[in-house]
């Protein structure tokens, strides 16, 4: 093989092995969506295919037979609204405060915002566990009190999707600018800095809403009933009905995901006064 | 729309504004920074109206001082008075002031003329109002066209444009310039400070400038104020500084100097068979080195011999480099006429104008 002809280590794969590449990983995710949706018109191991499962999510008693299912979406998307609650008002001016006016404690607070994702599910659940024995004697059993967790499981995430945006505006000079025309902090924060944040935080935001949707084993082991434990449930009397959930939940994941992308690539553009 | 100031010209026919500024006066002023002394004991007054910068090389205050008028650093000690008032524990927000700053500061997810209105919405002006004293402003630098895109559709003059007329707005009463052209090309620079200079007269704005290009300083400011090591070495008019420097570190900085071994003798500067008189504070006699100008050392039929290094044109003039025999390279300042070549041999005289003089062992 001559010299020319000699492959590049670290060139631009051909358009086939481009093409070929994302064939295999969409196919290693495509298949078991499409096994699952196949397998919601399954009609049990008679072999034969049916709408049945559908049709009865929207017939009239699907609201009282599945009702624990409802009860457990609801309670995911408090889990969801709450988990972001916590994200914005207290990591988002966390961050905001050490980038403009503490800057050495931005490892810290990195390293801070990381552990969660390097300790495993199950042994988070052991040191919430006494945690959790006293939430419940202050603020009851409610299931919206997993958000505090949430809250804490989300951070690596969250951290990343703010941090980014944050590095990529000048934050000390326009917060400094903003001050010398005459705002005070809130307004820097609500009217400067926030829209500027917008990408960060709507992609932080929706990723906590992706990763609390998903969320099983800390509700499972703290024994509070979400989308995923009720899916659970249901799967051992109805597998068909949880694939469905389990569907549209993958839906809305990948929804958001898309939402996030358009955010990313959007840039403001010339408006007419 | 009709503007209140033409901006169109290099040359401003606008007569200069009653000065609508403030008084700003820094007292005492000292600030550290973990141990190293940013300002020490500063003492600056700036008179209503007036355009002083702040020059110096980095590192020497200047924009620390700046940063402290304008409430974004806190002092240490010393008090910063505006209109006789001490302001040292007033919020930024609370001062009224408009600062431009060296990085391009527009709120990117706002258009240009809703960056010029911030300041007025900040200060609750009605709408109307508000958008009729903005479109007035954004006027006065020439961008009315241009108000509706955004800061990344503009490019690095135009910005600091908008940020200039973001300034203005609110008709603050101290203007702060921190490095506001060091980002932009030469041409722009040149253009922009001859903008900065006609509207800060027209508006009699007390301006404060920080800059470390002295051709800068000295072609807007009143009066310059040389800075180093957290002292203000020298304050006075552009001529002032040129022509008497109070020291040799401001002959030194402003302007060019030629760096020439010479005797200090009764107090006089002997160089080359000439007796020149010092500049600045007395030094004892002994070898000395003397900052000689370009322009005081000229090429003539006789002389102390050299040989031409080289010769650029700069316009009006050149300068020419010459090495004398005594190996001392001296840049000399002529007509352009006189084109003398690489190699040549010429002849040198001192004109015999006053020098500003360093210990021998002194660098800077």
């Amino acid at each position: 093989m001559s010299a020319n002809q000699a492959v590049r280590i670290g060139a631009e794969p051909s358009p086939l092995v481009r093409r070929l590449i994302l064939g295999i990983i969409g196919a290693i995710f495509l298949i078991p969506v499409i096994a699952m949706i196949e397998f919601t018109f399954r009609n049990g191991l008679a072999g034969d295919y049916t709408t049945s499962h559908w049709a009865g999510l929207f017939s009239e008693d699907s609201a009282r037979t599945y009702r624990g299912l409802y009860q457990a979406i609801g309670n995911s998307l408090v889990l969801a609204a709450v988990t972001v609650g916590i994200v914005l008002v207290l990591l988002l001016p966390t961050m905001v405060l050490v980038h403009m006016q503490f800057p050495r404690l931005k490892r810290t607070l990195e390293f801070i915002c990381i552990i969660p994702i390097t300790v495993p599910a199950i042994v988070l659940v052991v040191g919430l566990a006494p945690v959790y024995s006293v939430v419940v004697q202050v603020l009851g059993g409610s299931t919206w009190t997993l958000a505090f967790a949430y809250g804490i499981t989300v951070l690596p995430y969250a951290y990343r999707a703010i941090q980014g945006n944050l590095d990529a505006i000048p934050v000390k000079t326009l917060s400094e600018a903003a001050s010398t025309l005459g705002a005070g902090w809130m307004t820097v924060l609500w009217q400067v800095l926030l829209p500027n944040l917008r990408r960060g935080v709507l992609a932080a935001s929706f990723i906590s809403i992706a990763v609390v949707l998903g969320e099983f084993t800390i509700a499972s082991l703290l024994n509070r009933r979400n989308l995923q434990t009720a899916l659970l449930q249901v799967s051992q009397s109805d597998p068909w009905v949880a694939v469905i959930f389990a569907l549209a939940a993958l839906a809305l994941a990948f929804v958001l995901l898309l939402i996030i992308g358009r955010l990313g690539s959007a840039t403001p553009s010339r408006r007419k006064s | 729309m009709t503007a209140t100031f033409s901006l169109t010209g290099p040359t401003s026919t606008a007569s200069p504004a009653q000065p609508s500024g403030a008084t700003v006066q820094l007292s005492a002023v000292v600030k550290a920074f973990a141990g190293h002394t940013a300002l020490n004991s500063i003492d600056l007054e700036v008179a209503p109206g007036e355009l002083v910068a702040l020059l110096g090389p980095s590192g020497c205050g200047k924009t620390t001082a700046l940063r402290s008028i304008s409430g974004l650093e806190s002092i240490d000690s010393g008090r910063i008075l505006i209109d006789g008032v001490d302001v040292a524990d007033t919020a930024t927000n609370k001062r009224d002031i408009g600062m431009v700053f060296q990085a391009y500061s527009l709120f990117p997810h706002m258009t240009v003329l809703e960056n010029v209105e911030f300041g007025l919405k900040m200060r609750k002006v009605a709408t109307a109002r508000r958008r009729e004293r903005a479109l007035e402003t954004l006027d006065m630098v020439g961008l009315t066209k241009h108000r509706d895109r955004f800061a990344h559709q503009l490019s690095g003059g135009q910005q600091q444009r908008v940020a200039l007329a973001r300034a203005l707005v609110t008709r603050p009463r101290v203007l702060l310039l921190d490095e506001p052209l060091s980002a932009l090309d030469a041409k722009v620079r040149v253009q922009l400070r001859e903008e900065i200079r006609r509207l800060q007269t027209e508006l009699g704005i007390t301006t404060v400038f920080v800059t470390h290009d002295q051709e800068e300083a000295l072609a807007v400011a009143d009066r310059v104020a040389v800075m180093r090591d957290g002292r203000i070495e020298q304050i006075g008019t552009p001529e002032e500084l040129y022509a008497t420097p109070a020291n040799a570190f401001v002959a030194d900085f402003v302007g060019l100097s030629n760096r020439m071994p010479a005797e200090l003798i009764d107090g006089q500067v002997t160089l080359h068979g000439c007796s020149l008189n010092l500049l600045g504070d007395p030094m004892p006699d002994g070898p000395v080195i003397a900052l000689v100008r370009p322009e005081d050392i000229a090429l003539s039929a006789d002389g102390i011999a050299g040989v031409v290094i080289s010769s650029s044109f700069l316009g009006s003039l050149r300068r020419t480099r010459v090495r004398l025999d005594d190996g001392t390279v001296v840049a000399i300042q002529h007509e352009v006429e006189r084109h003398p070549l690489p190699g040549e041999a010429v002849t040198v005289r001192l004109k015999g104008a006053p020098v500003s003089a360093l210990p021998p062992k002194v660098t800077m």
